[in-house]
């Protein structure tokens, strides 16, 4: 059978090897910290999972690229921090978790949006700041929110003690859910996060705290951040797995496991997914003074999650050429619409100004830029 | 039996209808009365469980509710803080404790960003209905770190209720209504009221009684000057006014009890009846609560009826020293307050 990518290519992802074999079997292996085992080193790939896969994956990179091009046009402003690349962990995460579960990321946030249940059209017009954005043009890029999702969160970090929270009120309320928490290799060093372990382990929480690391903290590599770059050690007294986060059979496997892991009472785990960001930081950002066209190019020609995916199935039978080019039609159509919705949707109405400070609360009056200015302001 | 001793003394008409409850009980049972209600409300924070609260206020809540509701946390502000976030985020209804407030300085940015400013980015989807509680202002001999009146700063941002009770029945009233606020509401007691008796009627010990968040009470009339004030120098302010009084000035002392939405109305409806202002807080004055009065009244209908600027009695603008005398001379006596109210009224 044909192999998808050498292992060598996973050279530039120390520490994970990957050899797929045959239709359903493929060896994945994670590096483990305080764990006897690990995921499974086999993974079953059905052709509806496999397409539903490559579906969400594809959605999410168009989604992403066709923000990039509207925030060149300038008709997205201000922040906008791109996935393209790393879409392998959000479809994977989603793959493995039920929608009951819970979800809370920092601001690399539309995959996340998207995979939680947000429509491709409800996150461009909150890019753009429609009111029919999910958040009525009220929070943009980083604050959108969908039930069991708690966003987009703006500071570094802060997400962290969230989802901590959030699963606390799982355990709490006895439901058998859990929360994925998320967060960079840059958040890595945030004091917040170790105050989050420790409770959590103390606890037992429910919480697979994620680190999505894309080997970049805005523009300080990862050797440069950190005196330690096992991230999935950094939970010390916390169990941990390092996983190839481009290889989306790996994140959902090893998702599983770490889902499994807290549904059983032992208590949190870490992750480490391996990845990377094809955009620079934000739209502001090249990309290219802190890190090599040289690498970003091989990075796309050896280990695209999508393109990895799509080389899987069709060497193993899985799926045509064709379909996938159908495929492609369908999701570039529906993002086409999604954006001609979001570049004609009206801004919100300035009535909305004021709304929603406060939730069942009863109307009360807000001040405005002067004296005279008196605003309402309703739930 | 207790019972019949019960009935007996009932019968014989000996026990007051009113009786004297401290700040501390007072809280104590606010935070009973809602946990019981509703099980969605828990109690985190340092020390709050075994050691039955660092000041007591919440003893006997871990005997009755057990780990679950009542958790003790490790020295970890900024995690608690946002764990406490997430859970209100999730569907419970914590109150999260800081031992004081000048710790909620570690855990801010959860306080602001991540509980006030969500329910208007998410446009209404996410709620956080928590309540960040715990002592405020300057205590006895604590010195500079451990003084610090917050109530400016968090009264500043969108988002938040802030709410400063003064005696037993504010302290109970306000926090029943608070915990049961489905947003972000900071709690500012003061620990020199903690062991301060109050007479409760018997309306104020029922487990309904709530009182609004954002509304002022007039403690008492008076028709030559308004005092407005909040915690514990409400009752410095009728201390002097009874001094006052003697000298046939009559004071109008309000309770704010709520820093954040202000009763301005209140105050503005005395000022029009009373013609002076006299401002009382603990906090630094620059940019304080007494200065945000100032301004409203300076925009509001009130102004025309002020027959001499509104005077500001604050906390002296300097890190509270530690030497009695020194930090005696750092906060507002009553005297301070007299000779304000006589400079105001020019007599």
């Amino acid at each position: 059978s044909s192999v998808v990518s050498q292992s060598d290519s996973c050279c530039f992802f120390s520490g994970c090897s990957r050899r797929p074999t045959s239709p359903s079997n493929t060896i994945l292996k994670c590096d483990l910290h305080r764990l006897e085992e690990g995921p499974p080193l086999k993974a079953e790939l059905t052709r509806d999972q496999g397409l539903q896969y490559y579906r969400t994956m594809q959605t999410v990179r168009r989604m992403e690229l066709k923000a990039d091009q509207l925030y060149k046009q300038k008709i997205i402003r201000g922040f906008c921090h791109l996935y393209d690349g790393q879409e392998a962990c959000a479809a994977g995460i989603e793959a493995s978790i039920n929608p009951t579960d819970h979800l809370i990321t920092a601001y690399r946030a539309h995959g996340y949006t998207y995979t939680r249940g947000v429509s491709i059209k409800e996150i461009l017009a909150e890019l753009t700041g429609r009111k029919g954005g999910v958040a009525k043009g009220k929070g943009g890029s980083m604050h959108m929110y969908a039930p069991h999702f708690y966003g987009g969160n703006g500071i570094v970090g802060a997400q962290v003690p969230l989802g901590a929270g959030i699963a606390l009120a799982c355990q709490y309320q006895g439901n058998n859910q859990l929360c994925v928490t998320l967060y960079g290799d840059g958040a890595a060093n945030q004091g917040q996060l170790f105050e989050s372990f420790n409770m959590a382990a103390l606890w037992k929480l429910p919480c697979i705290f994620i680190c999505e690391n894309n080997k970049y903290g805005m523009g300080t590599s990862v050797e440069r951040a950190s005196a330690s770059i096992d991230y999935y050690k950094r939970g010390d007294f916390i169990p941990g797995i390092r996983v190839d986060g481009m290889d989306v059979l790996c994140v959902r496997e090893a998702t599983k496991f770490a889902a499994d892991h807290c549904r059983s009472g032992k208590g949190p785990i870490v992750m480490e997914l391996q990845t990377y960001r094809y955009h620079g930081h934000s739209m502001s950002d090249p990309g290219v003074s802190y890190r090599t066209r040289e690498e970003i190019q091989e990075v796309r020609t050896k280990s695209d999650p999508i393109s990895m995916l799509k080389e899987r199935m069709l060497s193993n039978n899985m799926a045509s050429v064709e379909e996938f080019k159908e495929i492609d039609v369908d999701i570039r159509k529906q993002v086409e619409e999604a954006a001609q919705f979001a570049t004609s949707d009206p801004e919100p109405p300035l009535e909305d100004l004021c709304n929603h400070i406060f939730y069942n609360n009863p109307p009360l009056e807000v001040r405005g830029t002067n004296p005279w200015s008196k605003l309402k302001s309703v739930s | 039996s207790p019972l019949f001793h019960k009935f007996l003394k009932e019968a014989l008409n000996k026990v007051p209808k009113d009786k004297c409850v401290t700040v501390r009980d007072a809280l104590n049972q606010a935070m009973d009365e809602e946990l019981e209600r509703d099980e969605r409300v828990f109690l985190l924070g340092e020390e709050v469980a075994q050691y039955d609260g660092a000041y007591k206020v919440s003893r006997g809540l871990w005997k009755k509710y057990g780990d679950k509701r009542i958790i003790d946390t490790p020295i970890s502000e900024m995690g608690f803080a946002g764990i406490a976030v997430g859970a209100a985020m999730a569907g419970l209804r914590p109150i999260c404790e800081f031992m004081t407030f000048n710790f909620s300085m570690q855990a801010i940015d959860q306080v602001i960003n991540s509980a006030a400013k969500t329910c208007y980015m998410s446009a209404g989807l996410q709620a956080v209905p928590i309540v960040f509680r715990g002592p405020n202002g300057a205590s006895a001999g604590v010195a500079a770190q451990h003084s610090q009146c917050f109530a400016a700063w968090y009264a500043h941002c969108p988002g938040l209720k802030v709410v400063s009770p003064w005696n037993s029945e504010d302290a109970k009233g306000l926090l029943k209504s608070s915990i049961r606020d489905d947003n972000p509401v900071v709690f500012l007691e003061n620990e020199l009221l903690y062991g301060v008796p109050f007479e409760m009627s018997e309306e104020a010990q029922s487990k309904d009684f709530t009182i609004p968040i954002g509304k002022a009470k007039v403690e008492r009339a008076g028709s030559h000057i308004t005092l407005v004030s909040h915690s514990r120098y409400v009752g410095h302010c009728l201390d002097a006014a009874a001094v006052l009084a003697k000298e046939g000035i009559e004071c109008e002392v309000i309770n704010l009890r709520t820093i954040r939405p202000m009763d301005v109305e209140s105050i503005e409806a005395s000022v029009m009846k009373t013609n002076h202002l006299v401002t009382v807080e603990g906090g630094w004055p620059q940019f304080g609560v007494g200065a945000e009065i100032c301004a409203r009244i300076m925009e509001g209908s009130a102004f025309n009826y002020l027959d001499s600027p509104v005077t500001r009695v604050t906390g002296v603008d300097i890190p509270m020293p530690y030497a009695k005398i020194l930090e005696d001379h750092s906060l507002p006596q009553i005297k301070d307050i007299i000779f304000s109210v006589k400079k105001t009224l020019n007599v």
